[in-house]
């Protein structure tokens, strides 16, 4: 066995759980092209200004999606998320009309994943 | 090497002490004791009140027990044998400045050196010499102490007339020289026009700016009597008789034996005079002014008894001026000194009495049973369960609570007794009988808030410095000059807070005679970790002197245009 530290990308499918008025989808997100990338934990380039998932909602509709805390969100229905400012990544998620997102995420993982991926 | 000279230095009255006595004459100024005391005795004495001789810690601790002897012994054929390699007076030194119109040696002094003495005859202990030989160099010192205090006044009053002496020459040798030639050999002279005339000129005003200068220099008070300054000024006069007189013999062989037509080129040579006269002013100025004002030296004073310190910057300057500098400033800086309130209260205290007593069963070991006896009690004494620190909490907690008490009340009851007094304006008409001038004025106001004053005073236990009459003319004070309660609360601070020593009146000023004590002799300069004590009767000063660092200052350019910020935003949203 041996370790490899890469990045895979992986379809994530959300449904919002409604409360009260709001629809909510169970995590936090940090970063934008509008923010200092330097204080993002989560990423290996300390230039990256992408959105990354800070904080997941236990029992949440993210976590049981399967969503992880440290993931970056690359696409949300289609829209891209690499180069947006923070707010527009929060709107483009909270979208009042969409019951359902569908994100395309970025992780970094090591050997296990790799394994996982070849036997799957 | 420690042994204490105590000698007294007079402060001068007279002007110029510029003859360079010996170093030992300088400090050896003991106006005939008459006895010699017998020095070998002294060593062997606990001092109470030197702190900073720790002979006496050996001394006390020979008392107790046998094995000491030994070491002792080392210590005082290394103590001789180090004196003898060394001339002069050395080891600690004490040096009693006093204050001018004092009397040379007050009471206390000359009382303890009697109480020394007879103390010292009950002593047994043993060492290599015996208790009333003296090793060979006490011998010459104190035969050479008794020999110079009679010649020191001589010697003051010699070197001045010296130093004068030598100045008149030297203020007299340029216009000699003028007036010479016109005397001898009036008919040969060349006449001289414009350019001798411009030059007499010159040397008149060059020699009033010499006078003036030399007047401003030379010609005062000093505070005490600094043997160090005359290396300086001795210099300076040995390079003025050289000058001088290698212009005498210039001028006799070139000039009078010759009988020199030129008399422009006379009149030039004494100007040249007056010239290098003038520069060796300027270097008097430098050597003894200016060299001492640059700071070299950091001086932290700490007073032994209750711990106030401060720091003062120096510069160059010898141990006794450095003294006397940390005297002048200690009475305007220092608190005024509180016996009263260095010591515990009472109550905290007397649980402390009582102590632990310790029988020895049997005959053993009598010799070593002392110390191990005193370690037992102080051992003993610790462990056991002390809740003084807690009551002494308590008590300080109690009595500033009661001070901020009575500070508010006697702050409003001087705001209330200020209401009372106005200002007499020129247009208002009054009875001549209510008009008061400040004195009554104070007397009117001082009976409504005498009471909250006194119980103050009372509490911080500030009552001998403040008489009635201080406080009334601080008070007349106040109101002269048109303070407001507020100022005036401000500026009694003195009363709030206790002041610097210098402002109460000279009786709390407790006698200016202070002995100095210090490891060198007093005339060397002052050096990095040089240390020396301030003694007086009841606290001491402790002067430690540090070298102020080489300061290593480098330069960095910055750009006004480089000055440029961005927003560092770190929001997380909730989705």
């Amino acid at each position: 066995s041996f370790f490899i530290f890469f990045s895979f990308q992986q379809r994530i499918e959300i449904h919002k759980l409604r409360q009260g008025d709001n629809l909510i989808l169970g995590f936090s997100i940090g970063g934008g092209i509008d923010q200092d990338p330097t204080q993002n934990p989560f990423s290996e380039d300390k230039t990256d200004k992408g959105i990354y998932v800070t904080r997941v909602t236990e029992g949440g509709p993210a976590e049981v999606a399967g969503l992880q805390i440290g993931d970056k969100i690359m696409q949300v229905n289609g829209w891209d998320m690499t180069m947006v400012t923070h707010d527009q990544a929060r709107k483009r998620l909270t979208k009042r009309n969409e019951e359902v997102v569908r994100l395309l995420v970025t992780r970094q993982s090591l050997q296990k994943a790799v394994q996982q991926s070849m036997m799957s | 090497k420690i042994e204490s000279l105590k000698v007294t230095v007079d402060f001068l009255k007279v002007p110029l002490g510029l003859k360079k006595p010996p170093l030992k004459e300088a400090l050896a100024a003991v106006p005939g004791p008459g006895r010699p005391k017998p020095l070998g005795v002294e060593r062997h004495k606990p001092r109470r009140s030197d702190t900073m001789d720790n002979e006496s810690q050996y001394s006390g601790y020979s008392y107790k027990s046998g094995h000491s002897r030994s070491s002792r012994k080392h210590r005082d054929r290394r103590d001789r044998h180090r004196s003898k390699s060394r001339d002069g007076s050395r080891g600690d030194k004490s040096v009693t400045i006093q204050a001018p119109g004092e009397p040379l040696l007050d009471n206390e002094s000359t009382r303890g050196d009697e109480r020394d003495d007879n103390w010292g005859e009950t002593t047994t202990v043993v060492t290599g010499t015996s208790e009333h030989s003296i090793s060979h160099d006490d011998i010459t010192r104190i035969t050479k102490d008794m020999e110079d205090s009679a010649h020191l006044d001589c010697s003051r009053h010699l070197g001045v007339s010296l130093a004068g002496a030598l100045a008149l020459l030297a203020f007299l040798t340029p216009l000699a020289f003028m007036l010479l030639p016109q005397l001898l050999w009036r008919e040969e002279l060349e006449p001289c026009g414009t350019p001798c005339e411009g030059l007499f000129i010159s040397v008149a005003f060059k020699l009033l700016i010499l006078l003036l200068g030399s007047w401003a220099l030379f010609f005062r008070r000093p505070k005490a009597f600094f043997p160090r300054v005359f290396v300086f000024r001795a210099l300076l006069m040995v390079l003025v008789f050289l000058l001088v007189v290698s212009y005498w013999l210039f001028y006799g062989v070139r000039i009078l034996d010759s009988r020199d037509r030129n008399y422009q080129g006379v009149v030039q040579y004494a100007v040249s005079l007056v010239d290098a006269l003038l520069f060796v002013h300027y270097l008097a100025v430098v050597l003894l002014e200016l060299r001492q004002l640059q700071p070299q030296f950091t001086l932290k004073a700490v007073r032994s008894a209750d711990g106030a310190s401060r720091f003062y910057n120096v510069g160059h300057l010898s141990i006794q001026r450095a003294a006397v500098w940390i005297l002048e400033n200690y009475y305007h800086d220092f608190p005024v000194y509180n016996p009263a309130l260095l010591n515990l209260p009472k109550s905290v205290l007397s649980k402390k009495m009582s102590g632990f007593k310790v029988y020895s069963l049997g005959e053993e070991n009598t010799t070593n049973n002392s110390t191990g006896q005193s370690r037992a009690v102080i051992a003993a004494a610790a462990r056991r369960r002390d809740n003084s620190h807690n009551e002494y909490y308590y008590e300080e907690a109690e009595h500033e609570r009661r001070v901020r008490k009575r500070r508010a009340r006697l702050v409003v009851a001087v705001e209330e007794a200020f209401t009372h007094i106005k200002r007499l304006q020129e247009e208002d008409q009054k009875n001549p009988r209510e008009i008061m001038d400040p004195r009554e004025a104070a007397q009117a106001i001082f009976a409504s808030m005498a009471r909250a004053m006194q119980k103050y005073l009372r509490t911080t236990k500030q009552q001998p410095y403040h008489t009635m009459e201080s406080i009334l003319q601080h008070l007349e004070f106040c109101i002269t000059h048109d303070m407001t309660p507020k100022v005036r609360r401000e500026h009694g601070e003195r009363y709030l807070t206790a002041g610097p020593t210098i402002q109460y009146h000279k009786d709390r000023w407790l006698a200016k005679q202070w002995t100095l004590v210090s490891e060198e002799p007093v005339t060397n300069g002052l050096k990095d970790g040089v240390v020396f004590v301030l003694k007086r009767q009841d606290f001491s000063l402790v002067v430690s002197t540090k070298k102020i660092p080489f300061f290593k200052l480098s330069e960095e350019f910055v750009d006004p245009k480089s000055h440029k910020f961005v927003m560092r935003l770190q929001s997380e949203t909730s989705v």
